[in-house]
């Protein structure tokens, strides 16, 4: 009985080997069921993938790079960023990691837009009722603090390895932000605004398209921000399960000690990275101008 | 008197978990503090009853916390009553459904706010449309009517302006050419000039007056400020506390306050420039009118009142603008009403 205040109450070691082999062995039969079928779900996901992959890395470094341009200048309206974005693009190439650094922007923008295509509305049903945002917020909870490496392990079980996987992964790890600051954003609208609306005899989805989201906007921007922050970090993670770009190189570099292999991907992610985020909140700050100026 | 455009009747309005059960101490008399204290719920709004005509202002007051704003939103059902009921046309509000309530929200109210309201991601132009926009009535059309009333309210040349671009006033002017644009009978306005400064607060009035004097809109308008009320007013209600202490006139809610709320409000009130020559004349009948200074029945007492003391008359006779004598007024009265 003494035992009972130094040693926790723990289950017993063969009953836990049980536990473990058992949820092992049923989850096994799940996936062998059906991981074929969620497979198949998938796939137009992986088209998608793969064709942006394909059409980025078959472009012409040129063409690329006055396309990459055009966009940043139309993003930011700012000609310092221009030049910037051409100078880091020109260090990608010529330091021989063009190919990968298409694989990954193809990877970040497949799960961006998985991201914004699951995150939004998600938001949006958070924001209309409590009740949805006390169940939504928990398993947000999980997602941003469960280790990664965690997950991985039921994907891979369920779907092998690949770029799909990988993809879930990093859309797992990335839509947190988006999701909450959607919430956020919409929650915050101007109470006088909707009484307005609604005084003016707006429907639901006017009041939700010509009021709460284009007021959130800005918040919610923030959140793709974020979202895509979240998804080059998590590149490294998913190239462990056969996720090609960036990240594989990096990897390599850890097993093998190559130091300069390993700096130079790393600054190529770190480069994507800021560019990707320094063009979409320019993009961010100039689409809500009407907040800036002056009392005429 | 034309007939009632909107009739409330024993609105009652209870902020709390559980309004109903609230409803019976509220019949019983318990008061607002007590019902606060004892019960956790909020008296918003105590046994409303009031008729405003058609085509009249009726201006309802009180200070903060006494209901003026909760009262105003029952009339478009932007707040669910306790109880009671509030007819428009002779139709039940608060039996509207959502479909109903929306068609009349878009075709019969519109409303200005305190604190503008304004879309800061539409321009002026767009704003003042949003009314019309919602109900898909074409762009063209739309447009066309509402650069009508930016203009009417001085705004030309700011329609692509956006709202954060204006000052206050100018802000105002937008959510007033908004309502105007979505031209329902009925104005809602709820301390729509209370965040202006005093002296564009005064042009904002002078617009409404002059826009009403073409319109004849039914207009409900919510203030805090005594002066406000009784210039713009036909009617003004008295709320406190969720009670209507007093309705009528501005002249007999000058001259006749009924408690002393009321009392205290009125009491540093210029009445010569509030009470006019109609509103306390008193019947012909055979009084001596030789030598009694003719008087039109509309005029504010401070017009005349000069006249009185420099020729020093015994009595007015007061005249409608046809010069037919209506009323009577001792000179000894018109002394008395000044200095109470």
């Amino acid at each position: 009985m003494s035992n009972f205040l130094t040693d926790f109450p723990e289950m017993p070691n063969k009953q836990f080997r049980e536990f473990k082999k058992g949820v092992d062995a049923s989850y096994k039969d799940f996936a062998r069921e059906w991981g074929d079928l969620i497979d198949a779900m998938f796939d137009p996901l992986l088209k998608m993938l793969v064709f942006f992959e394909k059409t980025l890395i078959a472009t012409p470094w040129p063409i690329f790079m006055i396309v990459l341009l055009g966009l940043t200048y139309w993003g930011s309206r700012s000609i310092k960023l221009v030049i910037g974005t051409f100078l880091a693009f020109v260090f990608i190439g010529y330091f021989r990691m063009w190919d990968e650094t298409m694989s990954t922007i193809a990877i970040i923008l497949t799960s961006v837009i998985m991201s914004v295509v699951i995150g939004l509305p998600t938001g949006i049903a958070m924001s209309r009722s409590d009740r949805t945002q006390s169940i939504v917020t928990p398993i947000l909870d999980v997602m941003q603090t469960m280790p990664p490496f965690v997950y991985l392990i039921p994907i891979v079980m369920l779907m092998g390895i690949g770029k799909i996987p990988g993809l879930i992964a990093v859309v797992i790890y990335a839509i947190p932000p988006l999701i909450r600051l959607t919430n956020l954003g919409i929650r915050e609208v101007d109470k006088e605004a909707l009484e307005a609306a609604d005084a003016f005899g707006a429907t639901k989805k006017q009041k939700l398209y010509q009021v709460q989201l284009p007021l959130a906007l800005p918040t919610i921007f923030a959140g793709i921000n974020q979202t895509i922050m979240m998804a080059l970090a998590m590149v490294i993670i998913a190239s462990m399960i056969g996720v090609k770009g960036l990240g594989q190189p990096v990897l390599q570099s850890i097993y093998n000690q190559y130091f300069t292999k390993g700096v130079l991907y790393g600054l190529a992610i770190v480069i994507v990275a800021i560019v990707f985020d320094r063009v979409s909140q320019s993009y961010g700050q100039r689409i809500q101008k009407h907040r800036s100026g002056k009392i005429v | 008197m034309s007939e009632a455009k909107i009739q409330i009747k024993n609105l009652y309005k209870i902020f709390g978990k559980n309004p109903k059960a609230a409803m019976e101490h509220v019949k019983n008399g318990v008061g607002k503090d007590e019902l606060l204290e004892k019960h956790n719920h909020v008296l918003g709004l105590k046994d409303i009853n009031l008729d405003i005509h058609a085509q009249s202002v009726q201006v309802v007051m009180g200070l903060s916390g006494s209901g003026k704003s909760t009262l105003i939103r029952h009339i478009n059902r932007l707040i669910e009553p306790t109880d009671g009921s509030v007819t428009v046309d002779g139709d039940e509000v608060l039996k509207m459904n959502e479909e109903e309530l929306r068609s009349f929200r878009r075709s019969k109210t519109a409303m200005v706010f305190q604190r503008f309201a304004l879309l800061p991601h539409k321009t002026v132009l767009q704003n003042t449309i949003f009314g019309l926009h919602i109900q898909n009535i074409s762009e063209e059309d739309a447009n066309k009517s509402a650069l009508r009333w930016i203009e009417r309210v001085g705004l030309s040349g700011y329609e692509d302006k956006y709202p954060q671009h204006l000052s206050g006033g100018m802000q105002q002017r937008v959510g007033l050419a908004r309502a105007l644009t979505n031209d329902g009978d009925i104005l809602l306005m709820d301390e729509a000039f209370s965040a202006l400064d005093p002296l564009i607060r005064k042009d904002m009035q002078d617009i409404l007056l002059e826009l009403q004097d073409e319109l004849h809109k039914t207009v409900v308008f919510i203030t805090h400020d005594l002066d406000e009320a009784l210039k713009i007013g036909d009617r003004i209600a008295i709320l406190k506390d969720g009670i209507m202490d007093q309705e009528g006139i501005p002249a007999e809610i000058l001259l006749n306050p009924k408690t002393k709320y009321v009392k205290d409000f009125v009491e540093d009130v210029n009445r010569a420039r509030v009470i006019k020559a109609k509103h306390i004349m008193s019947e012909i009948n055979g009084q001596d009118l030789s030598g009694a200074m003719p008087i039109d029945q509309d005029d504010f007492i401070d017009r005349f009142i000069d006249k009185v003391i420099s020729d020093k008359p015994d009595n007015l006779v007061i005249q409608d603008k046809h010069k037919k004598n209506v009323g009577f007024l001792s000179t000894q009265k018109l002394s008395e009403i000044l200095k109470r």
